[in-house]
C-alpha cells in the first residue's frame, strides 16, 4: 500500500442531505406562491422578487468580502431571505423598497451578528417590519389582484376590513383560499403555500409542529374571541408566516417541546395584536417576538437524557 | 414486546424519530465465510479488551499451538489471550495501537500445521463456578467490538431477568453477525441455553433488525419449540444495536446514565460472542479466530473472512483481492463508529469485526458550514441529548454546559454527526467535550 491514509473521527459516512439542499428545497416550496403571485399581481410581482433576490445576494457577497470571511452566497439561504422579503411586500411598492429591505436583511439582521444561523431574528421579517414603520403608506396600500395596480382605486385588505368593521366588504372563502385578494405578494394564495408547505414537511425539511399549532392556534382563539376564524387564518400573513417564517430553523426552539410552546405563543400574540391592538395585522410582529423569546424557551425545554425518566411499564 | 415505533406521528415528524436513516450497503450478507490461509506470522497484542493488559507467559523461541496460552493477568478485569497458530515465538514487541497508545505483543512465525494445543479438553462445567471459570479460561471477550471480559459480565451481583442477545447489526457494510447466525446457529442457541441455565435467566430475547429477513426467519424456525427463547424483529433504523437502545427495544427498560445493564435486570451479548461460547463449551478451544467483513469502495472482492486473531490487515485485505486502486481510508469496524487506522500494518483483535476500505470519493470530509439550528441532530439522538448545545460548550469550554447538557451520556454513536447537514464534527466535539469535563475534574 503506498500513499497515506486519512485518520479521522467518525461517523465515517454522513446524510446527502446538506444546508444547500434544504434551502434548494425551501425555493421549490416557494415556487406555487411565485406563480400564484405572478398570476394574481401581473410582471411587477416578478420584478419586485428579482429585485429583492438580487439584492440579499449582492449584499450577503459584498459584506462577506468586506469582513473577509469565506463566501456563502453558495448556500441559497440570501435567495430564500429575498423571496420571502418580497412576498411580504404589496405589489404596489416602488423597486427601493425591497431593495432598501434586502439590505437590512441581510446587512443588519444576518451578516452584522455572523451571518447564516446567528441571526436572532427572521432577517426577511424585521426587514418587513423597519420597511413598515419607514413607509406605512406604500406599505399598506393595497391595490385588487387582477387588475395590476394600474388605474385603479386602492382598497383596504381584509384584515383591515375586519379591524374597522367593514365585514360586508369581505370576500368569498374561495377567493381567500385561492389568493384573489388584496393583500402581500406572496400571502394572499393560502392554496399555493399549503402546496409548499406540504412539499416541505414530505421532505422532512421542515416538522409540521410549528405551522400546525400556529395556524389552528389562531382559528381556536378567533373563534373564542368572537371573529370568523376561517377569515383569520386565511387572510393576511398566517399561512405564509406560519409555513415559511416562523419555522425558520435559525431563529425557532430545537425541541419539539420548545416548537410547540413558540407556536402555540405566537398565534395567541397575533390574535391579540388582531382583535386588541391598533394594528389590522400581527403575525410579524408576533414571530419576531417570539424569536426573541426563543432561548428562554430553548432554557426551559431541555430534554431528560435518555434513562432518567422513568417509564411507566 | 415493547417496540418503539414512533409510528404515522413519527414519520410526519410531529414526534421525535431517534436514530439514523444510515444507508444498509450489506453487499456480503449472502457471502459464506471462508478461511484464509494462515500468515507467515501473527501479532498477538496483549490488551484486546477492556482492564488490565495481559503479560506474555511465553518467551522467544518457545513452541506454541493453536489454542497455548500466551498472556494472563491477575487483575480482575482482563481476559486470557491464547495464540491463534502453532507456530515458534519470533519476538516479544511492543507495538503502537490504533489509538495512539503502545502495548506489548506477541510474534508468531507460523508453521502452516495448525495444530491445536494437545492439552485442550472441553471444559468440565457442572456449577455456575465451573461456568465463569470456563468462559473466563476461553479468552471471550465481547465481540461486537467493546471487548468487555465476558466472565465478569457473565457473574453480575443482581438478578438477571433477561438475556438480550445482540444480532442487530446496525452498522452499515457488516454482515458478520448475521453470517454468524446462518452458519453457527446450533452453537448460538447452545450458548445461549448455557448462559441462561448457569447464570439463571428466565428469558432470552435475540434481537434482529428486519433487513436481516432470512435471519429472523431461521432463528424463528429453530427457537419455536423454546418457550423461554424469542427473536425480536428490530425496526431497521440505526443504532438498533447500541447496546442502551437493544435493551429498551426488546425489554422496554431505560439504562440509567453510567449504569450498566445488570443494574435493570439485562444482560447484552453479542450473537457472535454467544456463538463461540457455544462452541468453546463443546470443544474447548478457546477464541483464537475471527469472523470480520471485509468490504468498501476500495476493496477488490468483499467476503466474509475467518481470520486467525493476530493476523495483519494487509494480509487479510490481500486475500480479499488487494485494494482496487489506491485506498485513502482504512477503517476498524463499521462507518459510524469504526475507527480510522493510519496503517494496515496493524494486527486483528479479539473484538474486531469489520475492515472496511473507502476510495478517495468515499473517504473525501466535509468543509464544516455554519450550524443552521435545524434540530436534526437533537431529533436523531439516541440518547436524547442536544448535540448542537454540546459542540457549542465544548468549543467555548463551558465546562458547566457540558455537564448541564450531559455530554457524558453520548455513546459517539455518530446519529448526530451523520444527519448533519452543515457536516459539523459533533461526535469529535462530544469526545473532546468529554475530556474536557474529566480535566476539569466534574
Amino acid at each position: 500500500m503506498d500513499g497515506k491514509l486519512i485518520v479521522s473521527s467518525s461517523p465515517h459516512i454522513s446524510s446527502p442531505v446538506k444546508t444547500k439542499n434544504i434551502m434548494l428545497d425551501v425555493i421549490i416550496a416557494l415556487i406555487p406562491s411565485l406563480i400564484a403571485s405572478i398570476y394574481f399581481f401581473g410582471p411587477r410581482a416578478a420584478v419586485i422578487v428579482i429585485a429583492s433576490v438580487a439584492t440579499c445576494v449582492i449584499a450577503e457577497y459584498i459584506c462577506r468580502k468586506v469582513m473577509k470571511r469565506e463566501q456563502t452566497i453558495g448556500d441559497l439561504s440570501a435567495v430564500v431571505t429575498g423571496i420571502l422579503l418580497a412576498f411580504n411586500l404589496p405589489s404596489s411598492v416602488p423597486i427601493y423598497v425591497p431593495i432598501i429591505g434586502g439590505l437590512v436583511a441581510i446587512v443588519m439582521v444576518k451578516q452584522m451578528f455572523g451571518g447564516l444561523g446567528q441571526n436572532f431574528v427572521n432577517p426577511a421579517l424585521l426587514a418587513r417590519i423597519i420597511l413598515m414603520n419607514s413607509f406605512p403608506v406604500l406599505m399598506t396600500t393595497w391595490y385588487p389582484s387582477g387588475n395590476f395596480g394600474a388605474d385603479t382605486t386602492a382598497m383596504a385588505s381584509p384584515l383591515a376590513n375586519i379591524a374597522t368593521g367593514n365585514v360586508d366588504a369581505l370576500p368569498s372563502y374561495m377567493d381567500m383560499f385561492i389568493g384573489n385578494i388584496p393583500g402581500c405578494l406572496g400571502e394572499t394564495s393560502a392554496l399555493a403555500l399549503l402546496i409548499g408547505g406540504i412539499y416541505l414537511i414530505a421532505r422532512k425539511v421542515i416538522s409540521p409542529i410549528i405551522p400546525v399549532t400556529y395556524i389552528g392556534t389562531v382559528f381556536v382563539l378567533s373563534a373564542i374571541l368572537g371573529q370568523d376564524p376561517v377569515a383569520q387564518i386565511l387572510c393576511g400573513g398566517l399561512f405564509i408566516g406560519a409555513i415559511f417564517m416562523a419555522t425558520d430553523y435559525v431563529t425557532s426552539p430545537l425541541t419539539n417541546k420548545g416548537k410547540f410552546i413558540y407556536a402555540l405563543c405566537c398565534g395567541i400574540i397575533t390574535c391579540l395584536i388582531r382583535v386588541f391592538a391598533s394594528l389590522p395585522e400581527g403575525v410579524s410582529y408576533s414571530i419576531v417576538l417570539m424569536n426573541i423569546i426563543v432561548p428562554l424557551i430553548e432554557r426551559a425545554t431541555v430534554p431528560k437524557p435518555f434513562g432518567t425518566v422513568k417509564e411507566a411499564k | 414486546m415493547a417496540k418503539q415505533s414512533s409510528g404515522l406521528l413519527g414519520s410526519l415528524g410531529f414526534v421525535k424519530s431517534p436514530g439514523a436513516p444510515v444507508p444498509h450497503r450489506k453487499h456480503t450478507s449472502a457471502c459464506e465465510t471462508v478461511e484464509m490461509p494462515v500468515p507467515a506470522s501473527v501479532t498477538i497484542v496483549m490488551s484486546q479488551h477492556i482492564g488490565a493488559p495481559c503479560t506474555p507467559c511465553v518467551k522467544a523461541k518457545d513452541q506454541v499451538f493453536v489454542g497455548t496460552l500466551v498472556g494472563e493477568s491477575t487483575a480482575f478485569m482482563s481476559a486470557p489471550i491464547h495464540s491463534s497458530v502453532s507456530g515458534t515465538v519470533k519476538k516479544i514487541d511492543t507495538v503502537l495501537m490504533p489509538n495512539g497508545t503502545k502495548a506489548q505483543a506477541i510474534v508468531i512465525d507460523t508453521d502452516g500445521e495448525q495444530t491445536v494445543d494437545p492439552a485442550i479438553q472441553p471444559p468440565v462445567v457442572n456449577s455456575k463456578e465451573e461456568f465463569i471459570e470456563a468462559v473466563k479460561q476461553s479468552g471471550l471477550v465481547g465481540l461486537g467490538g467493546a471487548g468487555f471480559p465476558a466472565h465478569i459480565k457473565l457473574n453480575p451481583k443482581d438478578k438477571i431477568e433477561y438475556l438480550c442477545i445482540n444480532a442487530a447489526e446496525c452498522e452499515p457494510y457488516i454482515t458478520a453477525d448475521v453470517r454468524e447466525i446462518m452458519e453457527n446457529h446450533e452453537n448460538v442457541l447452545y450458548g445461549i441455553s448455557q448462559v441462561m441455565k448457569y447464570v439463571g435467566i428466565d428469558k432470552a430475547l435475540i434481537g434482529i433488525e428486519d433487513n436481516k429477513p432470512e435471519a429472523i426467519k431461521l432463528m424463528q424456525e429453530k427457537t419455536a419449540q423454546m418457550s423461554n427463547v424469542e427473536v425480536v424483529t428490530l425496526p431497521s433504523r440505526y443504532p438498533q444495536g447500541a447496546e442502551k437502545v437493544l435493551i429498551e427495544q426488546c425489554t422496554g427498560r431505560q439504562v440509567p446514565p453510567g449504569k450498566l445493564p445488570s443494574d435493570v435486570g439485562c444482560i447484552v451479548m453479542n450473537v457472535a460472542s454467544v456463538g463461540f461460547l457455544g462452541g468453546y463449551l463443546k470443544n474447548g478451544i478457546p477464541l483464537t479466530t475471527k469472523r470480520v467483513t471485509v468490504d468498501g469502495s476500495a476493496i477488490t472482492e468483499a467476503k466474509n473472512v475467518r481470520v486467525p486473531i493476530g493476523a495483519p490487515i494487509k494480509d487479510i485485505i490481500a486475500f480479499c483481492g488487494g485494494y482496487k486502486g489506491t485506498p485513502a481510508k482504512l477503517i476498524s469496524g463499521g462507518p459510524m463508529m469504526g475507527t480510522a487506522l493510519m496503517t494496515d500494518d496493524f494486527p486483528v483483535l479479539k473484538q474486531n469485526n469489520a475492515f472496511l476500505a473507502f476510495d478517495e470519493a468515499e473517504a473525501k470530509s466535509l468543509e464544516p458550514t455554519a450550524c443552521i439550528s435545524c434540530g436534526r441532530c437533537v431529533n436523531a439522538c439516541p440518547m436524547n441529548l442536544m448535540p448542537t448545545k454540546l459542540e457549542a460548550a465544548t468549543i467555548y469550554k463551558r465546562v458547566d454546559d457540558l455537564k448541564k447538557y450531559s455530554v457524558m451520556t453520548c455513546m459517539e454513536c455518530g446519529c448526530c454527526a451523520f444527519v448533519c447537514p452543515a457536516n459539523r464534527k459533533l461526535v469529535q466535539s462530544m469526545r473532546i467535550g468529554k475530556a474536557i469535563l474529566r480535566n476539569a475534574g466534574k
